[in-house]
């Protein structure tokens, strides 16, 4: 087996020059799928992704529709060329699990009681993959789902922080995730103080682990910026041509 | 008890708009005595209640709202109409024939798939589909002009404050316009070319509804575009 790589250098920087507190830079295009009801694309390093809402619709098959609620259904796969190794376009294990995790981040922020018997449908769609693709994804969906019309409690927001070369880093690209110590990924709704999704992959004291979860969670809050920033951009754009 | 935005500013899902004694309205929701937006759009305070009138969200059907449907399914008793909401809708062939026959009748021959037709609902609740109705005045098949679709939050935008911007279209552009409340428009004009004339407007309108001093350049829009169609006759 190859050599452990160095993760951060003599100046404190990370393999791709970040510092440690800093976010990988982020792009983020609401609408850009014409055909579904809302829509989202992310940029996240070298993470890219497209989020695509349909519904409320009526739920196939039928036996699926809940009678009291919408059911919210989501895909996340990626693509075959979205990792170095070709990836089989079948739904993997981690996929299924990516698919559950995502859902269950981004239920508790839609008003699913309002529109019984429907469902509402969201793929994800992993162009490139780079580290940090279930974060990235509910970033995204969250978007997506807020110009699909769909009425909310609030943005979901999500952002990952881990341990790497013993340090406590914010967003985790590939490598960190691989050969560091440590992953937590953690979703936020940022005005309504909840967390809608927290997992640990790797080993961290109590105190480590504490550090983490409030450095992602400030993560967190620097994308929601970004996040209400891209919904708002479509609209300011048309007032500032007519003036 | 303050308010924490300006009237018709952008506001996006979760936002606090006020706190204290405010009645939650329109697409925003109310968490002991906050009110946050649960879509995105502008915000308006009216004396204690707030609203937020949204830039994008679907359709759902109200009892008594006018719409405009695609009719995608012949059934034994009636027909299965898309309104553009999550729901599809029922036609009850009873409502268009008095002694209805399922052996005698053939449906296909009132309204057939894909055919549009205008109607009002007249039922519909959390636990039933909406069901239709044609049987008033200017209801049924729509057997000529065009149907556009654009987002129903923008429909009051179309009509505008007393029927100003619907009044003002149908005089520019010489085209009767039936707006349904799902977000499907109808234009009957007596030349292709003035119902183009009037779609576009209307996607002016829903492009730019946000904005202010819209019936002016909508209004002066079709005024160019008359002129540049004079001219290359």
């Amino acid at each position: 087996m190859s050599e452990k790589p160095q993760l951060i250098d003599k100046k404190g920087l990370r393999v791709d020059g970040r510092k440690l507190d800093e976010l990988r830079p982020i792009e983020l295009t609401v609408g850009s799928v014409d055909n579904a009801d809302g829509s989202a694309y992310i940029e996240q390093g070298k993470n890219k992704i497209v989020a695509a809402v349909y519904g409320p619709r009526e739920t196939h098959p039928r036996h699926l529709a809940q009678p009291d609620k919408a059911v919210l259904r989501c895909r996340y796969h990626m693509a075959p060329f979205s990792v170095e190794e070709r990836k089989s376009p079948a739904p993997s294990r981690r996929e299924m699990e990516l698919s559950k995790v995502i859902r269950e981040a981004l239920e508790p922020s839609i008003f699913l009681e309002q529109y019984p018997r429907t469902s509402i449908d969201l793929f994800i769609e992993v162009l490139q993959a780079d580290g940090g693709t279930r974060c990235a994804s509910v970033t995204a969906a969250s978007l997506a789902l807020a110009d699909a019309g769909i009425p909310m409690r609030d943005l979901t927001v999500a952002c990952a922080s881990g341990k790497v070369d013993g340090k406590i880093a914010l967003d985790l690209n590939d490598t960190e995730d691989k050969e560091g110590e440590a992953d937590v990924p953690v979703s936020l709704m940022p005005n309504l103080d909840v967390i809608t999704l927290l997992q640990m992959d790797g080993m961290l004291t109590p105190k480590e682990f504490e550090e983490a979860l409030s450095l992602a969670i400030d993560g967190c809050n620097r994308i929601y910026a970004l996040q209400k920033e891209a919904l708002k951009t479509k609209y300011i754009a048309i007032e500032e041509e007519l003036e | 008890m303050p308010t924490l935005y300006e009237n018709k500013q952008l506001v996006t899902p979760g936002d606090l708009l006020a706190e204290g004694d405010y009645i939650a309205s329109d697409n925003t929701y109310k968490e002991g005595d906050r009110i946050y937006a649960s879509r995105l759009g502008l915000v308006n305070y009216e004396r204690r209640k707030v609203y937020v009138v949204a830039l994008s969200a679907f359709y759902v059907p109200v009892v008594g709202d006018l719409v405009i449907g695609k009719v995608v399914e012949l059934n034994t008793g009636g027909w299965t109409v898309d309104i553009n909401a999550p729901y599809l809708a029922m036609l009850r062939a009873s409502d268009v024939l008095s002694r209805f026959k399922p052996q005698r009748d053939d449906l296909s021959r009132f309204f057939d798939i894909g055919d549009f037709i205008m109607a009002t609902v007249v039922a519909c609740d959390r636990t039933r589909d909406p069901l239709l109705t044609v049987r008033e005045k200017g209801l049924g098949k729509v057997n000529r002009g065009q149907v556009v679709k654009i987002t129903p939050t923008k429909i009051p935008r179309v009509i505008g404050r007393k029927g100003s911007m619907i009044g003002m279209l149908k005089n520019e552009t010489g085209c009767n316009i039936t707006v349904g409340q799902n977000g499907l428009i109808l234009a009957e004009g007596r030349t292709p070319s003035d119902e183009r004339l009037a779609i576009m407007a209307i996607r002016k309108i829903e492009m730019e509804s946000h904005t202010s001093g819209l019936t002016n350049r909508v209004t002066e829009m079709i005024r160019k575009q008359k002129e540049g169609e004079a001219r290359i006759e």
